[in-house]
Formats: structure tokens, C-alpha cells, sequence
């Protein structure tokens, strides 16, 4: 008991938790917002949730009243229903609905905060900003063992995200990729997406302290894109983000101390690291992979163009100077060295052979291939 | 009245004005063509990510310089919409995601180069937290003569592009047939809105400026259809938001400029959408009303002239509490309006009875027109048959 106490109470490794669960709670939802295209609610949701902080504040004036918590996710239910309805009236459209409404609340804010709570610790910049440098300070003991609040909050809202989505995992991703059947089969969108976006305004406002409005986009966002990137399964997608997440905490710390700078901007720079990573690694839709997959699929294009044109002058009269290796280069209009190696690759998979002069004739295996790419529905290479 | 002069020729104040119409201008003329384009978040993103060179650009020069914030900014917003092109282009990832990523990167760099200047406990890095939410106050004179090259800029290039930037805007797949360069055009148009936040960096900050190019422009859509009125009066919303903004801010000592400019461009954009003409709630929701009450009376005319028919008497009195009952609303109203019209009238058919309406003879003119009009039978009122 006394070891997990020392745990708990040494900044280090309170600071990386609770970065690692910010970010867990968060790509947990993001994964969802992001394959739904909404993730541009969590930063109207984060800037706005702020109003809600600081009314609540005014009307309590005190600054530790769980009300908050109340307040700040009501604000950001309430963003999301007016710009949502904003853009149902057709006035405005989606994009200019989420700009609208949230710099509004959001300035609202920040003016009440300039008029009414200069003093106190509700200053804009941690708004912003948040101190994550600082959530070992404030403990709540738990019987023996006195545990940083800021643990304690963000476990709570990591395991209730947790278990939403796993009580929910089936219609969640059924109202994400098929919202109409989803409806038909009486699971209804609108509660779904209005239980994940109260639960993000949540993870909001207990993440906020800790890192401030425009960082937790980051966590929301930066991490499920990453996993997007990886797989094509959601829970995998899940498992990567929070991975993801994680891994960026404890480096994002790590580097922050060497460097002396912000710790929640330093983890959320990690997360776009790894999401570079993806973009350009990622086996299947890497940025290489890709380039990679494009000249594999040229070439084996070009080997089939040259079967069938071996095919196509087989019984040709011409077929001797069709069919010779130094006609190729007229005919296909390619240069030389790929020629060479296209037919150095046929000759090596036994497609085609070549006889003492230079010309080319295809092997039974050739031929059916080429037959295959000219009436696939009769033939079958099988290769 | 010489307060308002004296007010008016504080060097300060008019230095504010001049920049915060400067600033509505340039955002009301590019955020139409953003808020057209729906890529209204982009100005979102683009003003989040010029903080890092707002920062980049105070440690390479060491001052708070407007003309070098001003270019850092510039080039990290045109990085940043770069980046975003680039990721949705060259990866699965879409719009929304793109933006996202960009927006809380880019922030959360500039977080990590803000802590870093400060550690360096130099005297005027307090001022750079100012470009957050904007200081009206600090604007300098050589300030606003840049603020105008960069307007002047800004506006010369939509001139030139005009008719190109107009055809994107409504008609992207025809702007593709006419072979016209997409791409490169889009890029210009992110580059021009990079542009615009950045003039309004000084006053509005990084964190509002995306409400002042989605803003005005959505206010402005709400009373005009057409472009060119559209940016005029988005120019116009811009502007008097600036300037309104920047002298509420001026009244009070540590107000930052940036919130109030915004609540005021909000307050444009809730005054738009409840009253502009055609468009606005306050007249849908008047003209419901209108042709809800016009299907009550017609309902309730058409309803007595098929008594009437029914028991072959032009005139036949229907009771009041019967009609009550009869709807199950309250059809005193409906026959409030066919009394004015004088389309019934009102009949005492029995003294121990209550009141009775008959149909006039126009009104039974009117009832008939009105039958013919769906006598083919697709809507007969099986209630009466």
C-alpha cells in the first residue's frame, strides 16, 4: 500500500497517466467522430465548453464544485444541438454552422472571463494551455491511499467511455457505417450520436485542466487518424489509437523535461509523429506502400500487354518480325532496358520463350494467360 | 460632441478604426467565398496554425514586429493548408480529419515554441500571448499601412481571378470541364484566406479569427443570392463588427479586442437569421402561421358547404359546439377570419341553441370554386361522405 501511494504521488508517473488517459478517453470517441466525418464537433465542443466552465463558476463562485463537470457538458450538448439545428434549417451550411456557434460561445467566455474572473485561477491561457505540469498537486484520499484528482477524474471518464463502447460496440459501429439500416433496425442514430457527443463534452471538461481546449482536438483526432491509416477493422482501430496515445504521453513527457517546454503540446506533437509515420509507412495505405503498389501494378500490366501481343501475332504471317524482341520497341513504344527486363521476367516465370533469334513465343502458361486477360470469362490461369 | 471629435482624433482610436474596418474587408470579401465553398473550417484551421509562426517569427527576429509576425503567420497558414491538401489528397483520410490533425498540430507547436520564448524571460514576449485573442490597443500606426498593402493585395488578386474563383465557387464540375487549373486556384484561395487571418491577427487574435471569415459572410448570405452584393454586404458586416468590437474594448481597461469583435459579428449573423427578407425565421415562422390559419378556414368552409350539400340546403346552420367537437381545435379563430371575409355568417337557429354559422353566398361560391378545383375525387373527405 505504501509503494502504490509513493506510485501515485510521484509527479512522473502521475503526469504520464494522466496524459495516457486523456488520450485513451479521447481516441476512444475519436475513432467514431472521425468515420462518422464529425470531427470538427470536438473542437467546437472543446472551445465551447469553456462558457459553461465559467458560468458555472459565476453563478457557484466557487472553483471546486463538481457542477462544473455538469455545466461545461450541458455547454457542449447544447453547441452541438444548435449548430446541428442551424444547419437543419438550411440557412447555414454544416461547416459554417460548427463556425459560428462555437466562437461565439467560446468569446462569450473569454469576455466574462476578462470581466468578472481576472483573479482567479480561471485565467485564458490555461484555458488554452492547460497544466498538466500540475495535476499531481491536488490528491483525494481513497481509504489509505491518497490518489491525485486528476487521476481519479480521468480513470472515471476513461472506463465509463470503456464501457460505453463496448455495452454499445455493435450498434455504434453499425449507426456509423450504415446509418439507415441502423435506423430501420430500430437503433436510433440520433440517441447514439448524442450519447457519444455528451460523452466527449465529458471527456472535455475533465481533460480540459489537464490540457486546455486545442490540445484535446489533438488526442480526439490525431491518434484514430493514425489507426485509420493502419487498419481497416475498428476494433483494431481502437487498439492501435489508444496505442497510439499512450506511446505519445510518455514520450511527449520525456521530451518535454529534456526541452523544457509544454508537456501537453510536446504529447500532442508525438501523436502527429505517428500519424506522419502512418501516413507515409502504413503498409496498406502508406504514401510508399501506395507508390510502391502503383509501379507493381504497372508492371504487371506491361507483362500482360506483352502476352497478348505475342498472343495476338501468333499465327500472324508477320509473325517473325512481330514477335522479335527488336520489333517490341516500335510496337509497345517502350525503351529498351524495360523490355529487356519484362522479358527476362517472363522468361523466368516460363510465360514465354526465346528462340537463338530473338524471337519470342509463348509457353502454353503464357498463352492461357493471355487468352485469360482477353476473355476472362473463358479462361483461367489460376496463377 | 467634442468628445466624440476628440475621441475620434485620438491617434489610438483612429488607428484601431482604420484596422478593424481593414480587417472586415479582407475577411468579409474571402470568407464569402469560403462559406460558398463550405470549407468554412478551413479558416478554423488556417487561423490555429498561424501560431506557431507568429512564434517562429518572434524568435528568428526577436520583436513583436507586426510586418514579421505577420509573414510567419503567412507561411505557417499556407503550410497548413498545404498539409491539409496533401492528407486528403494522397491519403484515405478525409476533410474533416485533415483539418482537425493541422489545426491541433499546428496549435500545439506553436504551445511548445510559446513555452519555450517564455522560458527565455525576454521583456516582450508578454505581448506575443496578445495574438491569442487580439490587443486593439497596441496597433501602430505602420501597423495599419501594412494592414492596407495587405488588404489592397488581397483584393487585387480576387479582382484579377474573379470570374475564376466565382466559377469554382458554384459550379466546381463545370469550372473542371472549361479545363480551368482546380488545384492550383483552390491553393490561392486557402493562400488568400491564410491572408486574411493574418491581417486580423492583431486585432482578433488567432483563436477567434475563423468566426470572422465564416461570420459576416454567413450574415450576408441571408439577404442576398448573388456574389457580388453578397461580399459588399459581408465587407460591410466585417467592418462595423471591427470597428463596433474595437471600441466596446476601447471602454474597459484588459478587455481583449478579439471576443467582442466576434460577439458583435455574431450578433449580425442572429439579427440576419431572424429577419432577413424571405430568408429569415422570423418570416418563415410568420408565414406559417399565415397558411396554417388559411387551411383552418378552408377546411371549416369546406367542411360546411359539404353539410350543406349533404342536407340539400345552401343555407344549413352548423352549431359552434358541434364544429368544436368536430375538429378538436379551436375553430373560433378560423371562423373569426370567413366571418371577416364574409364568406359565413352567423345564424340564431333556435333560441335554447347555441350559436349556428351558415354559409353566405359568396362564402358558397367560394366553398364550390374550391370543391371543383379537386372534383376528380383523389381528395374526397370520407368524414362527410
Amino acid at each position: 500500500m505504501a509503494m502504490l501511494n509513493q506510485i501515485l504521488n510521484n509527479p512522473d508517473v502521475v503526469i504520464v497517466l494522466v496524459g495516457a488517459l486523456v488520450s485513451v478517453a479521447s481516441s476512444l470517441l475519436g475513432c467514431f467522430l472521425i468515420l462518422r466525418k464529425a470531427s470538427m464537433l470536438s473542437d467546437a465542443i472543446s472551445h465551447a465548453i469553456l462558457l459553461g466552465i465559467v458560468l458555472t463558476f459565476l453563478l457557484t463562485q466557487n472553483q471546486n464544485t463538481p457542477l462544473f463537470v455538469l455545466g461545461a457538458a450541458l455547454t457542449g450538448l447544447l453547441t452541438v444541438i444548435l449548430t446541428e439545428s442551424l444547419a437543419q434549417s438550411g440557412r447555414v451550411k454544416y461547416d459554417a454552422a460548427i463556425g459560428i456557434v462555437y466562437p461565439f460561445f467560446f468569446a462569450l467566455a473569454v469576455l466574462l472571463i476578462n470581466l468578472f474572473a481576472r483573479n482567479v485561477h480561471l485565467d485564458t491561457d490555461a484555458v488554452l494551455l492547460g497544466e498538466i505540469g500540475f495535476s499531481w498537486l491536488d490528491t483525494t484520499s481513497l481509504g489509505a491511499l491518497e490518489v491525485p484528482t486528476s487521476l481519479l477524474k480521468m480513470s472515471f471518464v476513461t472506463l465509463l467511455n470503456l464501457a460505453f463502447i463496448l455495452l454499445f460496440y455493435k450498434e455504434l459501429k453499425l449507426s456509423t457505417f450504415d446509418r439507415a439500416l441502423s435506423a430501420a433496425l430500430g437503433f436510433s442514430p440520433f440517441i447514439l450520436h448524442y450519447a457519444l457527443l455528451s460523452l466527449l463534452s465529458l471527456t472535455s471538461v475533465v481533460a480540459f485542466d489537464a490540457v486546455g481546449a486545442v490540445l484535446l482536438v489533438a488526442f480526439v483526432i490525431i491518434p484514430p487518424s493514425a489507426a485509420y491509416l493502419m487498419t481497416d477493422s475498428l476494433w483494431r482501430m481502437l487498439v492501435i489509437a489508444g496505442v497510439v496515445g499512450v506511446g505519445s504521453s510518455l514520450l511527449g513527457y520525456l521530451s518535454a523535461l529534456a526541452l523544457d517546454v509544454s508537456i501537453g503540446g510536446m504529447m500532442a506533437l508525438w501523436t502527429a509523429f505517428f500519424l506522419a509515420l502512418a501516413f507515409l509507412f502504413s503498409p496498406r495505405y502508406g504514401l510508399i506502400s501506395r507508390y510502391y503498389q502503383g509501379l507493381r501494378e504497372k508492371e504487371r500490366n506491361a507483362k500482360r500487354m506483352l502476352l497478348v501481343h505475342l498472343f495476338n501475332h501468333e499465327n500472324d504471317p508477320e509473325s517473325h518480325q512481330e514477335n522479335a524482341v527488336s520489333a517490341l520497341k516500335h510496337h509497345l513504344r517502350w525503351d529498351k532496358a524495360h523490355i529487356r527486363n519484362l522479358i527476362m521476367q517472363g522468361l523466368d516465370e516460363g510465360l514465354i520463350h526465346k528462340n537463338p533469334n530473338d524471337q519470342l513465343f509463348l509457353t502454353p502458361k503464357g498463352r492461357l494467360l493471355a487468352q485469360e486477360v482477353l476473355a476472362p470469362w473463358e479462361y483461367s490461369a489460376k496463377l | 460632441m467634442g468628445d466624440i471629435v476628440a475621441f475620434l482624433s485620438d491617434f489610438t482610436i483612429r488607428n484601431v478604426l482604420l484596422g478593424a474596418a481593414l480587417l472586415g474587408i479582407s475577411s468579409g470579401v474571402l470568407g464569402s467565398f469560403a462559406v460558398l465553398r463550405q470549407q468554412s473550417l478551413l479558416g478554423d484551421t488556417l487561423s490555429h496554425a498561424a501560431l506557431p509562426g507568429v512564434c517562429l517569427a518572434f524568435m528568428v527576429t526577436g520583436s513583436r514586429q507586426l510586418f514579421s509576425t505577420m509573414l510567419g503567420a503567412l507561411i505557417a497558414g499556407s503550410l497548413a493548408a498545404l498539409i491539409i491538401s496533401v492528407l486528403t489528397w494522397r491519403s484515405r483520410l478525409k476533410q474533416d480529419a485533415a483539418q482537425g490533425i493541422v489545426l491541433s498540430s499546428f496549435f500545439a507547436l506553436g504551445i511548445v515554441l510559446l513555452t519555450a520564448i517564455s522560458k527565455q524571460n525576454n521583456a516582450s514576449q508578454a505581448g506575443l500571448k496578445h495574438f491569442l485573442f487580439g490587443q486593439a490597443a497596441a496597433i501602430l500606426p505602420e501597423d495599419v499601412m501594412l494592414m492596407t498593402l495587405l488588404t489592397a493585395l488581397a483584393l487585387l488578386i480576387v479582382y484579377i481571378f474573379w470570374r475564376a474563383f466565382k466559377l469554382i465557387s458554384f459550379d466546381r464540375a463545370f469550372a473542371a470541364s472549361l479545363g480551368l487549373p482546380l488545384n492550383s486556384l483552390e491553393m490561392l484561395l486557402s493562400g488568400l484566406i491564410a491572408l486574411a487571418i493574418v491581417i486580423g491577427l492583431q486585432l482578433v487574435g488567432v483563436v477567434l479569427m475563423a468566426a470572422m471569415i465564416i461570420a459576416p459572410a454567413s450574415a450576408a448570405r441571408q439577404w442576398v443570392r448573388r456574389l457580388e452584393p453578397m461580399i459588399l454586404l459581408a465587407s460591410l458586416f466585417g467592418m462595423l463588427s471591427g470597428i463596433l468590437g474595437a471600441l466596446l474594448s476601447s471602454l474597459g481597461k484588459g478587455l481583449a479586442t478579439g471576443p467582442l469583435i466576434v460577439l458583435v459579428a455574431s450578433f449580425f449573423v442572429l439579427i440576419s437569421l431572424m429577419f432577413a427578407p424571405e430568408r429569415g425565421i422570423l418570416w418563415a415562422r410568420l408565414k406559417q402561421l399565415q397558411e396554417q390559419r388559411n387551411l383552418r378556414e378552408k377546411q371549416v368552409l369546406y367542411d360546411l358547404y359539404q353539410l350543406s350539400l349533404n342536407h340539400d340546403d345552401p343555407s344549413y346552420p352548423s352549431e359552434l359546439g358541434m364544429l368544436r367537437s368536430y375538429y378538436g381545435f379551436n375553430v373560433k379563430n378560423a371562423l373569426k377570419g370567413l366571418l371577416a371575409k364574409d364568406w359565413v355568417r352567423p345564424e340564431k337557429h333556435m333560441p335554447e341553441e347555441g350559436l349556428h354559422y351558415v354559409l353566405s353566398e359568396r362564402g358558397y361560391q367560394e366553398a364550390k370554386r374550391f370543391a371543383d378545383s379537386f372534383a376528380d375525387g383523389f381528395m374526397v373527405d370520407e368524414r362527410l361522405v
